[in-house]
């Protein structure tokens, strides 16, 4: 076991310089110049754009930059952001709290509908309800996310008035974050109110962004699950008399899970791409908005150092997917 | 047993005090989250309105709905003969506000005003680099030729200050009504200095303003309190709520659903369900701004004026608005600016729409092919500029004229739109800083704006001979005068197409009272009320 975890944090290595270029280079690849898009309508003069030029450090040849910024990397230093003058570091420890609570609840909403959804597909393969089922999970994982959100907003909270139109929490709510998860905050301080106000704002952004995973999930788990149905051990198990729920709840469902369980794992990297349209339809301060608003000021130094981060974040899920696979499957430790 | 009795009622003290709304709270959804709350190192409007709107106040002030300057800080001051001094005297008494991180122990003075400003360009100040934060630019100091302009900054006594200026500049004052020339305060500086916490000067803001800062959950919501040492008195409203709410839909329906009591620019399809709501207020104004497109008057046969005449004559005008603002509107430009700011010429008027006479010269002037630009952003002044550019196409295609689109991301777009030899015509635009004719007419086409902002390269000695000479003339009637010769000279000589002005929205709940739109564009929360 030990074994295989250092193989895979081995791999890891290569795939992190990797992003370290990616990230570099895509930001430079941009189009648009970052001093002009800090000077405004304004414009600049060439002698102060020389000058400013120099101090960010722009004019050095590119593999010098690109040799700093992983200088400074490796210690740690993920650099100031140009527009707010924060360190990228600071900010995103401030903002991923967000994220999270939100990807939390999104993968929670997903599975907790997509799994037993799946099963019951599958269990009733062909039925109305498996045909209606997957033809609904296929307009799910299709859906912009964009116009879902608005469309929910419009009528949830416009037109039925039964959930708040974004944000966090109800503005009356005021207290100093303490983990950064308003629900576990909340309940620190003991604020019951406020903890129901965040649940009522994580209503609309859960269902808009849990809805392509659930898709992915649900047919994930239905396409498992008959494959597992169709094994020897499925029929000896009914062969033996068990109950018909027994044969799937224990025999099938453990061993279609597998596969389930790496498709949860991939869904954190479609999750935090979701972040970034759901946070700003429903102003939930977290990073994928943070990237959004970073892109459009050409903040470079956000823009790369939060890649880079964001990536970090999905490298280490994807490595805990990849023990608990080999946990729940002793056959991939061995190969 | 008893600890946990008072913890558990300590507990549900806190809770019922939470959940009680606060005395008189109100919400602003807010565009975008400010980049920080020090007005001088920000550039953005949003940035501004969190700012220092809110938090700080300078000498003189632009009039609340208006371009017009008035006393701020400074209760009068005096212009010497040859405009190149300053005398300013402080309204005495003005006390910095009192927060939980900064008690201060006296009033505001001089050193304060010479503090605010020395920052921002002397390198010897320890607040103008990066001891204070990295990179810093001072974008607005430089943008508005402050260095330029000004040779010194003095203290005469507590209560007067002596700006002193390297040759006269009319504009100056309305430079000091800008965001960049707020007061802050040097004892708060000396403090944090001392402390080793400068950087907090950039996210935990004190200043004379009506509001004063209380606490900035990142990207999510900021909070201020009223100030109660306010020297105009203390506002109305006890609780000022910034919500920042990116998205123009979301923010609408915000706003509807009694979340918000004002936002600003919905967006153009949403304002007929907003017209049509009985609790919101639909509020605009004719924006300080203008949308135009500059042809590029050394190139022949644009430096002909006959020539670029019949290219504005051939462009159907009401049309072209019509389809780019929609229900929003705009008013049609007929000078650079808007008939909101002072020596507006209503008398000057630009080319009519005259296809007929524009395909004669066009066709004498040999005039078959040219470009016309096209960015990919959303500006105010021109909300779609692909689709102008197509309309302008097809009605260029009528007089016989070939256009060819060219396409750039908006940075790399100015940056090519800027070059003296770039062909064509150039869609661009302008929002005004300070509502003086200046920040139009000499920003946009000096001689020496040429290669930076004068995307015409225009260089017209008599035009540019009233400019100058109105910049450095302290006497409005007398600017006014210069600046209309101005205007007719523009437009006779026709250096750019005028498209609009447009209008800016905001949306306002009905019990919300005593707000102004304000043609600067900024968002101002003193003076305001709100009825239960």
């Amino acid at each position: 076991m030990l074994r295989y975890l250092l193989n895979k944090i081995a791999l890891l290595i290569p795939t992190l310089v990797g992003i370290t270029i990616c990230a570099f280079a895509f930001v430079r690849l941009l189009p648009g110049d970052p001093i002009l898009a800090m000077a405004g309508e304004h414009g600049v003069t060439p002698a102060r754009y020389e000058e400013l030029k120099q101090q960010f450090g722009y004019n050095l040849p590119i593999w010098e930059q690109y040799a700093r910024y992983v200088g400074e990397v490796v210690t740690g230093d993920f650099g100031v952001s140009i527009s707010s003058k924060r360190p990228v570091l600071e900010e995103f420890k401030t903002l991923f709290p967000a994220t999270l609570e939100l990807s939390f609840f999104a993968m929670i909403f997903a599975m907790i509908i997509g799994i037993p959804a799946g099963i019951f597909a599958a269990v009733k393969r062909g039925s109305w309800f498996d045909q209606s089922l997957m033809g609904t999970a296929l307009v799910g994982y299709s859906m912009p996310i964009f116009w879902w959100g608005l469309l929910l907003i419009i009528f949830f909270s416009g037109y039925l008035g039964w959930t708040p139109v974004n944000g966090r929490i109800d503005l009356q709510y005021f207290f100093k974050p303490i983990t950064g998860f308003m629900t576990v905050d909340t309940l620190i301080y003991g604020k019951w109110a406020a903890f129901r106000s965040v649940l009522r704002h994580l209503v609309l952004p859960t269902i808009v962004l849990g809805t392509i995973p659930l898709a992915v999930i649900a047919r994930q788990t239905r396409s498992a699950m008959l494959e597992v149905l169709g094994e020897d051990y499925v029929r000896t198990a009914r062969a033996k008399g068990l109950s018909s729920a027994r044969v799937i709840g224990v025999h099938a469902l453990r061993n279609a899970l597998i596969p389930v369980v790496t498709t949860i794992g991939l869904q954190v990297s479609t999750l935090l791409a979701g972040a970034i349209l759901t946070e700003t339809i429903f102003s939930w301060p977290g990073i994928g908005r943070w990237m959004v608003e970073s892109i459009s000021k050409r903040d470079y130094v956000v823009v790369q150092s939060g890649l880079l981060l964001i990536a970090l974040v999905v490298m280490a899920v994807n490595l805990i997917v990849d023990v608990l696979y080999a946990v729940i499957n002793p056959r991939i430790r061995a190969a | 047993m008893k600890k946990t009795m008072t913890f558990a009622a300590a507990l549900l003290a806190a809770s019922v005090l939470s959940g009680m709304a606060s005395a008189k709270t109100l919400v602003y959804c807010s565009e975008a989250s400010p980049a920080n709350f020090d007005p001088g190192t920000t550039t953005g409007g949003n940035d501004f309105d969190a700012s220092s709107r809110t938090v700080y106040s300078r000498l003189v002030e632009f009039k609340h709905g208006g371009t017009e300057i008035e006393p701020g800080l400074a209760d009068k001051w005096e212009i010497s003969d040859d405009g190149l001094v300053y005398t300013f005297h402080l309204h005495p008494g003005v006390k910095f506000q009192t927060t939980d991180y900064f008690k201060p122990t006296r009033d505001l003075n001089a050193d304060d005003v010479v503090f605010s400003f020395d920052r921002q360009f002397n390198k010897e100040n320890p607040w103008n680099g990066d001891k204070y934060l990295p990179n810093l630019t001072w974008d607005y100091y430089t943008g508005m030729d402050m260095p330029k302009y000004v040779a010194k900054w003095e203290k005469v006594d507590d209560l007067t200050v002596k700006l002193t200026l390297t040759e006269p500049n009319a504009p100056m004052l309305a430079n000091l009504g800008m965001d960049f020339a707020s007061i802050v305060s040097k004892e708060y500086a000396d403090q944090l200095q001392k402390d080793g916490k400068m950087a907090d000067f950039s996210t935990k803001p004190v200043g004379t303003g009506p509001f004063q800062f209380v606490d900035y959950q990142l990207d999510s919501v900021i909070r201020y309190a009223a100030n109660p040492d306010y020297f105009k008195g203390k506002e109305k409203i006890d609780d000022l709520v910034f919500a920042i709410t990116p998205d123009a839909t979301a923010r609408i329906q915000k706003v509807l659903a009694g979340e918000c009591d004002i936002a600003p620019y919905p967006n153009p399809a949403d304002i007929a369900t907003i017209k049509a709501n009985k609790d919101v207020t639909l509020m605009d104004q004719a924006g300080l701004n203008i949308g135009y497109m500059s042809y590029n008057t050394t190139i022949p046969p644009l430096d002909k004026p006959e020539v670029r005449h019949a290219l504005n004559q051939a462009i159907d005008r009401e049309a072209l608005i019509k389809s780019l603002f929609q229900d929003a509107g705009a008013t049609p430009a007929e000078n650079l600016i808007p008939p909101t700011m002072w020596s507006w010429d209503k008398d000057v008027k630009t080319d009519a729409y005259n296809p007929d006479e524009a395909k004669k010269v066009l066709e004498a002037a040999g005039l078959k092919e040219i470009q016309l630009w096209a960015a990919d952003r959303v500006r105010p002044y021109n909300p779609n500029f692909q689709r102008a550019a197509e309309l302008i196409q097809a009605d260029w295609a009528k007089v016989g004229v070939k256009a060819d689109i060219v396409n750039y991301e908006w940075t790399k777009y100015r940056e090519e739109g800027k070059k003296k030899d770039r062909p064509g015509a150039f869609q661009i635009g302008w929002t005004g800083d300070n509502g003086d004719p200046d920040n139009f007419f000499a920003t946009l086409f000096a001689c020496s704006a040429i290669g930076v902002s004068n995307y015409s390269s225009w260089c017209d000695k008599d035009f540019e001979d009233l400019i100058q000479k109105a910049k450095k003339t302290s006497d409005q009637a007398e600017r006014t005068k210069l600046y209309e010769q101005a205007q007719v000279i523009f437009a006779k000589e026709a250096p750019a197409f005028l498209l609009a002005h447009s209008q800016v929205y905001s949306v306002v709940r009905n019990n919300v009272t005593g707000y102004k739109m304000d043609p600067l564009g900024i968002h101002r929360f003193d003076g305001v009320d709100k009825a239960e």
